[in-house]
């Protein structure tokens, strides 16, 4: 198996490094699909349906097709068809300008039939709802995970608390949006998109089309946010191939911001119904839950329940529920925000319950041997001997604080590479990820610079296309675990074949070879050594390659964590404001702190985000979503971040794991437990915005 | 109209709601200050034109006057980006919610979606690309790829505009005015924290002369 160099021989990887890509990032000058501007490039633009539920009798698009400029209409997406919610498309076209484009929509004229509708989730629920699907109910075959006999448990359990717990819809809202650029080149086709995954684009944009997958190009430079939702490819991809060959030209279709909340993903909303029993020495003995969840009109709504905590005996029965609603995506750690929101809190009435400190609760009932570590770390970092009983704190501005944990898998696997070794000594490492912004760019050649002995200058790293060798997408917190220790395998090849070389110059064995400080070096021998361009000029051949992949023994699954919270609420104005944010992340070997740093930064603040001030509002008159721009979908921005001590929890031993989704998960629970403590009233729905803390002060 | 944006004395839209739910500005002086930049905007307008369809404009983007057709409602940020090859400046909300697209007009900070190119003519446009001087880094540019002061980088370009117009007045900034500073600039990844320090790390550089 394969294994890392010691920490303290590294030079590069584990330090802090600025990004690779970041000049090209504060220049303006990296180039995002949105940038992409062709020779003839038409733009498209796509037509949603303004109802929830509807049946597409007639469309006219001949004034549109008149319209000077306008190259393609296609007004058959849904011709007598249904339309399930707003915002579904139903005609697109692509013109000379953005504006023709926008002008030509205008011109369709599409007649509905228009259908019942239903827009909530627990409206959704209720007998007699409207369907959104003739043929299948609204409330779906419920999922029961069982162990042990919980009916037992709950009569052997000694206090029982139970409560219900309500979280919202989220939509992802990446700053650029879905989007794509398609150019025909007779029967090839190439494709610049935003995206999580250039080769699994590529694998549905041929399945889609029944097309070689050697004819199929996907490139993704850069993109400007995905957090899940850009994993595969969605209707606009297929709208905009469609455009391109009817118009002979290249299509750029960027979703507006309104189709953007619409139509390609969120994160579910859930209802979660917990009962919980625990013996009066605290120890858990049994856990009920009975869940719903709504991801528009796809499934995927479930949760992992009971989080984290061992309970011998429990059971989980999760109903996804469809309503006319854009369909739910992955988002950042799918389920487990909410899963952990419900579970936290029910952990802290326990506590309450039994008169426990909740910090001890979870130290006696967490089986995992990271976080009880951790545990003590956040304790100690936020102050946790300040926290006063509930709702004790007196005048208007109340303070309080919480905690909450995490965990997840990550882990990596599948990744190639290829590293191509030039004569003047050049290197450049190809591999087919992408970078999120997670700093995979930095990886890639760090990685690669730190096993050749070079500085990181020496490397040109290139991802981002699926002309390079394959990676998996990047979702499940695997990037920097499946690509770390392709690089390193490959490196060491490429130093295999180079070390031949060298070796038989010396005439030594290859074994005996050090690769260091630009150098390649007969160890124990200083005499003998080549800067590494000489050692490079020595191949035969104007280009030396190698292909390498993943490989055990350099990274590992599981990721632990846990976050405390310090709030204070306004009980004059209902206002909750995060004085300070304590995260402690399970790192394994962190590959770049200053990118691991911001990792967790941008969790936590998502998790802020999620906690107080998001929330997809839909019209139940109208079934269309009443906020869907960037003004009344609120997002936490400068004003609303708080002091964020980020505590990297090292264990270099277990190689890379997996950082980009475990730092969001326990923020908005933590918040929560830390509001509870502050009022003496829990917050039990997302997001706690203030008319909601106004309304649980009421009911003291 | 541009629109002014805190840090640079004027009230941003987003900053003027934020005034009315958060009881930050009272009523009054939100009032004053919007009059204010009427009765200052209709002083310097020039005479009522007509233009329709396609027009053939002159702009001034990072130094150089730039020949470009646009229509009487195409933004500044349309055309910059699609017509100009500018793209530095980002697209995200169109709607002035956001602050991706932000550029400095004559040295103040405005969002190029909220203007029409029309309404630029004449005016000092600096957008992102224009930041760099013969390939060397401006100070708050070094200071972000230092400090991490980006992630997916799609906001950044506004980020790297609004830090510049908040040195430009205020080259000592407290870590609070630094958040107002940037408080119209949305970043979805969250990397608030390494914005408000690369701002403060290059406005320390700033101050030695760097």
């Amino acid at each position: 198996m394969a294994g890392w160099k010691k920490l303290d021989e590294m030079q590069l990887v584990n330090k802090r490094l600025p990004r690779v890509d970041a000049r090209l990032k504060v220049t303006g000058d990296a180039s995002y699909t949105s940038d992409i501007k062709l020779e003839g490039m038409l733009y498209g633009a796509v037509l949603g349906s303004p109802h929830a539920a509807a049946r597409v009798v007639a469309v006219d698009d001949s004034r549109a097709r008149q319209l000077p400029g306008v190259k393609a209409v296609l007004a058959d997406l849904k011709a007598n068809g249904t339309v399930r919610y707003a915002g579904e498309f139903v005609a697109t076209v692509a013109a000379d300008s953005p504006q023709i484009a926008q002008d030509a929509l205008a011109l369709i004229e599409v007649e509905y039939e228009e259908g019942e509708f239903v827009v909530d989730l627990e409206e959704g629920m209720r007998d007699g709802a409207p369907k959104v699907f003739e043929e299948r109910e609204n409330v779906q075959e419920g999922r029961v995970n069982e162990e042990g006999d919980v009916e037992q448990g709950f009569t052997e359990a000694e206090v029982v608390v139970e409560d219900e717990f309500r979280t919202q819809v989220q939509t992802h809202s990446p700053l650029e949006t879905h989007g794509c650029v398609v150019q025909w080149e007779g029967d090839e086709l190439t494709i610049w998109t935003s995206t999580q995954a250039v080769h699994g684009e590529r694998k549905g944009i041929a399945d889609f089309l029944e097309m070689p997958l050697n004819k199929v190009r996907v490139i993704c430079h850069h993109m400007g946010g995905g957090f899940g939702s850009k994993l595969w490819p969605g209707p606009y991809m297929g709208v905009a191939i469609n455009l391109a060959k009817e118009a002979g030209a290249p299509v750029k279709l960027m979703l507006s911001r309104k189709d953007e909340h619409l139509g390609v993903g969120n994160r579910p909303s859930s209802l979660q119904k917990l009962k919980l029993g625990a013996g009066k020495d605290g120890k858990l003995v049994a856990f009920a839950a009975e869940t719903y969840g709504t991801a528009g009109i796809s499934g995927g709504a479930g949760m992992p329940l009971p989080y984290i905590y061992s309970v011998p005996n429990r059971r989980h029965e999760h109903k996804d529920v469809l309503i006319n609603a854009g369909g739910g995506r992955p988002f950042r750690a799918p389920g487990h925000p909410q899963a952990c929101f419900a579970t936290e809190q029910i952990m802290d009435e326990m506590a309450e319950a039994l008169g426990m400190d909740p910090l001890e609760l979870r130290l006696l009932n967490d089986p995992n041997e990271t976080r009880q570590q951790e545990w003590k770390i956040g304790a100690e970092r936020i102050g946790w001997e300040r926290r006063k009983p509930n709702g004790s704190d007196a005048g208007r501005m109340k303070r309080g604080m919480g905690l909450a944990a995490s965990t997840w898998g990550g882990g990596g696997g599948g990744t190639q590479a290829q590293m191509n070794l030039f004569p003047d000594g050049s290197v450049e490492v190809k591999c087919g990820s992408q970078d999120l912004g997670t700093g995979t760019w930095t990886h890639v050649a760090a990685v690669a610079a730190e096993e050749l002995g070079l500085p990181i200058e020496a490397i040109k790293p290139l991802i981002g296309d699926s002309d390079y060798p394959y990676s998996g997408g990047s979702g499940g917190s695997t990037t920097a675990a499946s690509v770390a220790p392709a690089i390193v395998n490959t490196a060491r090849l490429g130093k295999e074949k180079l070390a031949e070389l060298v070796a038989g110059h010396f005439g030594v064995d290859a074994e005996r070879l050090v690769f260091a400080g630009g150098h390649v070096s007969v160890a124990g021998d200083s005499d003998k050594s080549l800067t590494w361009a000489e050692a490079c000029s020595m191949m035969p051949t104007d280009m030396l390659s190698v292909q390498g992949e993943w490989v055990e023994g350099l990274s590992s699954r599981g990721v632990a964590g846990c976050q405390f919270a310090e709030v204070e609420v306004d009980t004059d104005t209902g206002r909750i404001q995060v004085v300070k944010l304590v995260a402690v992340a399970d790192c394994g070997l962190v590959l770049n702190r200053l990118a691991a740093e911001s990792q967790v930064n941008g969790g936590v603040m998502q998790g802020i985000s999620y906690a107080l001030y998001e929330e997809r509002l839909m019209d139940p008159r109208t079934g269309t979503m009443v906020n869907a721009d960037l003004e009344n979908y609120k997002i936490a921005g400068a004003l609303e971040t708080p002091e964020i001590e980020i505590v990297l929890f090292d264990q270099p031993e277990r190689g890379v794991i997996g950082l980009g989704e475990p730092p969001t998960i326990p923020t908005s629970a933590a918040i929560a437990n830390a509001v509870a403590n502050a009022l003496g009233v829990r917050m039990k729905e997302l997001p706690m915005t203030p008319d909601r803390v106004l309304d649980a002060l009421e009911e003291v | 109209m541009a629109e002014e944006r805190e840090g640079t004395g004027g009230i941003s839209r987003r900053g003027f709601l934020k005034g009315m739910g958060g009881g930050v500005l009272s009523g009054a002086a939100v009032a004053e200050g919007l009059l204010k930049g009427e009765a200052a905007a209709l002083g310097s307008r020039p005479k009522a034109e007509v233009i329709k369809g396609r027009t053939a404009i002159e702009l001034k983007v990072n130094g150089q006057v730039r020949q470009v057709e646009v229509e009487p409602r195409t933004t500044l940020l349309d055309a910059l980006r699609n017509r100009l090859e500018h793209t530095g400046s980002k697209e995200v909300c169109d709607r002035g919610q956001c602050g991706a697209c932000t550029v400095l007009i004559d040295g103040r900070a405005a969002l190029a979606c909220m203007m029409l190119a029309l309404d630029a003519r004449g005016k000092e446009i600096i957008t992102v690309e224009g930041l760099n001087r013969n390939g060397e880094l401006a100070a708050v540019q070094e200071a972000f790829v230092e400090e991490d002061g980006q992630m997916c980088g799609f906001c950044t370009p506004g980020m790297v505009m609004s830090a510049t117009a908040l040195l430009q007045v205020n080259p000592n900034p407290t870590l609070e005015e630094v958040k107002v500073g940037v408080s119209g600039n949305l970043c979805r990844c969250g990397t608030y924290p390494k914005v408000f320090e690369a701002i403060q790390s290059a406005a320390a550089k700033m101050r030695k002369g760097g």
